[in-house]
């Protein structure tokens, strides 16, 4: 495998050529970054024509994301160059990436909600247009070139995500970026609204700016990208043009391997039922005082063997659902009943020693104790369960119950040699370790306890594909022997590759439900938007009714339906 | 394997050596800097503090002072291991000592009934005192900080109520005091030279003991220290956060409750107008110098009795009072930064480790797949 960057040559087709000059707009050569807890960038060579759209995928963990941190002036690479515009530059910090024409978008966004677009907009940029008549002059400008259809005065708290996904656009613009770092944009976005985004990266292109585009999902890339740049363990493996290239071989490249796959297509669906919920009701206040519901009339039952996929765009329940059934809200109205006992208002500790296992969608906040060493986080949320725990002080009824130190210190060490966690030991601390390998141990120690329901939020987000493929085993596994899984992804593939029942989540109810065998991604995505309700029937031709638009990548999602992430 | 394991292990010791060497360099030469500019000699005061610190009737006297310190300093740690900063031993412990005064003034009982119930009053009204605190925090939002602060000043306020001769207390001169409390319910006395030492050390030793025990390897403990750590988490593996709040503010109260013990039941036996105040607050400095570590507490307390004690010698030799203020100012400040520039040093020490671990894995791993690779293209 050679790391030798073919420096694009292959002009790409619809690309007008950049008011500059010709060739590159970015060139890193030989970027090597050593970062303590995080694979090193190696020898990484790039070279990004001007005027196209240059992707760069790699698994996660891959070193993308710090990469572009370099590039961005935010890291300074320990080896290397980086040319910008033909000119070998030094970049202390963003403020020099963007004086130099580089404009990021980061995967969280940075926009403060209580302020307006154009407030935002002009936030920090201030010398530039001014805060008043001028600026929203030039935001409007913008937003018309671009087709960004911005609108200055709103809220940023009533926007959507793509809206505020164009805000950050805008503000890059708006400080003169002549290329663009977009980091992993479509993680967040419906199907439907790649495609809008997509539009307004052609449209960046046809003006002559430069994008480079991160992500993982290979349909996508192919569909947008001029160029392709693969990237597996911090070093670049490949670049590649979108014609000579399948989903399959790119998925290849970045793995390194052959392909994991979310495919389960036989069924080990029982008819017990383990976890049924009847009628689930939960209001919460918003910021205005307003008493609205954020759980309605949710009702649905998984059987031992079964998964249960929840689709929908985050903020839509998702979490809240999985609250009331680990106990952390109480819920304002119906039932939880897990294996025949009601537990709908049981605490949470009831609730795990029932055989609730839990992996948890943010691992940091829920999932770990991050300054606590490997071996406490195995007694985190067992610590009433075997081994951790020893009878009560000499045996005493009613004494304090003590913690079995040494037991729970080599079931620790079992943990990190069955999940192949990469960790040099039990006495570091958990935040020490890269997120994949903090997985993989939650799922351990989770799966440790032989749940009789798993409920898995996003368990491979933030994961390597290694681990991804061993996390799906390990549920499919746990499935044959009869668990029953409650599976909450943004992750469509992963949702369709692995579930046997899907229902989609809108607004606190479930809209829709589909049949995972014949759904397609983008099937799910309009229900997702609250488009489609009912049950999704999956129409050859038209491809259900509220996708206006059908992307270019359906067929090629098809291929790698399930593939690399 | 093994080999890692030690070298954490070696970063351990550096990490428990390291940071109070420099804490105590550091301290060492600030405090010179600070008396030097005050134009007197520094290490004169240093000699003086030594040799009478060292003193027989000065060590006795160390301890004694360090025993409600160590206690103060337990209960503080108590909260801080939870992630709640109980201000308010200071409030707690004087109601406590008062009514437990009250109790222990108005009976005469067999001392092997009367001790424990002086004490029992103390820790069960240093608790009440706390948990006001802790509930309105779990039922209303209100800060702990604010309201353990507030519950001080309520409980200047009602001590003052009571300590009047119409209500609760005596008049003996010019002061107000709880009636005495009967020769057979005081504490014992360790007999040493020249001064005794108060029996109530053992208090203090067995809180330290109970300590280090239920947070270290109870089930109990490792919830409490699971909420200190991160809320969320421990909330999402089962503990009840409310709960926990209450219950920790209780046990803190307890034991502040016992913070008045030593000077009620060895030394003063009645609370009146000069009962020692501000313990509380000295509380909150040691278990930071302490880190909340039961050995390190015991000697953060011993070390404040020690300037104490030679700070009043550094009168008599012309110094500035207050020098030993300064001094024990110097020395929080420097212990609380040591600790975070070592714990820093060794966080990033284990994070290389494990990265360095990582990327050599992942270096054999690729040219693992590139072999295969190979394979698989001639096959």
């Amino acid at each position: 495998m050679s790391s030798e960057s073919s420096g694009s040559s292959s002009a790409p087709s619809g690309a007008g050529p950049g008011p500059g000059l010709p060739g590159s707009a970015v060139e890193l050569r030989g970027i090597t970054k050593r970062f303590p807890g995080v694979v090193a960038n190696r020898d990484i060579d790039i070279s990004v024509a001007r005027g196209t759209v240059h992707a760069l995928v790699g698994e996660n963990g891959a070193g993308k994301s710090t990469l572009m941190k370099i590039l961005y002036g935010m890291q300074r690479p320990d080896e290397g160059t980086i040319g910008i515009d033909g000119e070998d530059v030094v970049l202390h910090s963003p403020a020099d990436a963007i004086a130099r024409g580089i404009g990021m978008v980061h995967q969280h966004f940075m926009l403060a909600d209580n302020l307006t677009v154009l407030e935002n907009t002009v936030l920090g940029a201030e010398k530039l247009h001014g805060i008043g008549a001028g600026a929203r002059r030039k935001i409007a400008e913008l937003s018309d070139a671009y087709q960004l259809g911005i609108r200055p005065d709103a809220l940023v708290e009533e926007l959507g995500v793509a809206d505020r996904q164009r805000v950050e656009i805008l503000k890059a613009l708006y400080r003169g970026a002549r290329t663009l770092i977009l980091d992993e944009p479509t993680a967040v976005l419906v199907p439907q609204e790649v495609d809008a985004l997509f539009d307004n990266l052609r449209e960046l292109k046809s003006e002559g700016l430069t994008v480079v585009f991160i992500s993982h999902k290979l349909g996508e890339v192919l569909s947008v990208a001029d160029a392709i740049t693969v990237i597996r363990r911090g070093t670049t493996v490949a670049s590649v043009t979108p014609r000579e290239t399948s989903p399959k071989q790119l998925a290849e490249l970045m793995v390194g391997s052959e392909l994991p796959t979310a495919e389960t297509r036989e069924s080990t669906v029982t008819d017990t039922p383990m976890l049924h919920v009847d009628g689930l009701r939960l209001a919460a206040t918003d910021s205005d005082g307003v008493e609205r519901a954020v759980l309605d009339g949710i009702s649905f039952t998984i059987h031992k063997g079964e998964v249960l996929g929840v689709a929908g765009v985050e903020g839509n329940g998702q979490a809240e659902l999985v609250e009331a059934i680990m106990g952390m809200s109480d819920p304002d109205g119906g039932t939880v009943t897990l294996d025949g006992r009601d537990i709908s208002h049981a605490p949470t500790r009831v609730r795990r020693e029932s055989g609730i296992g839990y992996i948890p969608e943010d691992r940091h906040r829920h999932g770990l104790l991050l300054e606590a060493p490997l071996w406490e986080n195995r007694i985190l949320g067992h610590v009433t369960e075997k081994p951790n725990t020893n009878g009560p002080l000499l045996g005493i009824p009613g004494a304090p119950r003590l913690l079995a130190l040494g037991d729970a210190r080599a079931d620790s060490e079992r943990i990190v040699a069955e999940y192949d966690v990469r960790t040099p030991g039990i006495e570091v601390t958990a935040a020490s370790l890269s997120g994949g390998n903090q997985q993989k141990f939650i799922v351990g120690r989770e799966m440790s306890h032989h749940p009789k329901l798993l409920i898995a939020a996003h368990p491979t987000r933030g994961v390597d594909v290694g681990a991804q493929a061993q996390i799906w085993d390990q549920i499919r596994t746990a499935r044959r022997e009869g668990l029953a899984v409650l599976l909450i992804s943004a992750d469509l593939d992963e949702l369709i590759g692995l579930s046997d029942t899907l229902r989609v989540m809108y607004r606190g109810r479930l809209v829709a439900d589909a049949d995972p065998a014949n759904v397609t991604p983008e099937e799910l995505g309009s229900a997702m938007t609250g488009a489609a309700t009912g049950h999704l029937e999956h129409q050859e031709e038209t491809t259900g009714a509220a996708a206006e638009d059908i992307p270019q990548n359906a067929s090629a999602n098809d291929d790698t339906n399930g593939g690399v992430k | 394997m093994n080999r890692l394991k030690e070298k954490f292990g070696a970063g351990a010791v550096l990490q428990a050596l390291a940071a109070p060497a420099l804490a105590l360099v550091a301290a060492f030469v600030l405090s010179s800097v600070v008396i030097a500019a005050t134009g007197e000699d520094p290490f004169h005061a240093f000699y003086v503090m030594i040799d009478f610190g060292s003193k027989s009737d000065s060590q006795v006297w160390i301890i004694n002072k360090a025993i409600p310190y160590y206690l103060s300093a337990a209960a503080v740690a108590i909260g801080f291991r939870m992630n709640l900063f109980n201000i308010g031993v200071d409030g707690q412990y004087r109601v406590a000592a008062f009514f437990a005064a009250v109790v222990g003034g108005a009976f005469a009982l067999p001392g092997v009934v009367q001790i424990p119930l002086i004490i029992l009053v103390a820790m069960a009204v240093g608790a009440l005192w706390a948990g006001i605190a802790g509930v309105l925090k779990t039922t209303r939002g209100v800060s702990e900080v604010i309201t353990t602060i507030m519950l001080n000043s309520i409980a200047g306020s009602l001590i003052g109520y009571f300590l009047s001769e119409d209500k609760l207390a005596v008049k003996d001169g010019n002061l107000f005091h709880t009636p005495t409390i009967p020769e057979a319910a005081r504490f014992f006395l360790i007999p040493t030279d020249p001064d005794p030492i108060y029996g109530t050390v053992v208090i203090a030793a067995v809180i330290g003991l109970a300590y280090w025990f239920v947070l270290g390897r109870t089930r109990f403990g490792f919830d409490l220290r699971a909420v200190g750590r991160s809320e969320s988490a421990a909330s999402a593996s089962g503990v009840s956060v409310r709960r926990m709040v209450v219950t920790s503010m209780l046990l803190s109260g307890a034991v502040a409750g016992l913070v008045g013990m030593p000077t009620l039941l060895n030394k003063s036996f009645n609370y009146g107008t000069d009962f020692p105040t501000g313990v509380g607050f000295t509380g909150i400095a040691i278990a930071l110098l302490g880190r909340n570590h039961p050995i390190g507490m015991a000697l953060a307390a011993l070390l404040w009795g020690f300037l104490e004690r030679t700070g009043i010698q550094l009168e008599f030799e012309g110094y500035k009072q207050e020098i030993v203020g300064v001094m024990q100012g110097i020395i929080v400040l420097c212990v609380v930064i040591a600790y975070e520039i070592v714990r820093r040093v060794v966080l990033r020490r284990q994070q290389r480790e494990v990265g360095a671990e990582l990327s050599a894995r992942a270096g054999a791993g690729a040219e693992q797949d590139e072999t295969e690779q190979k394979a698989g293209a001639t096959a």
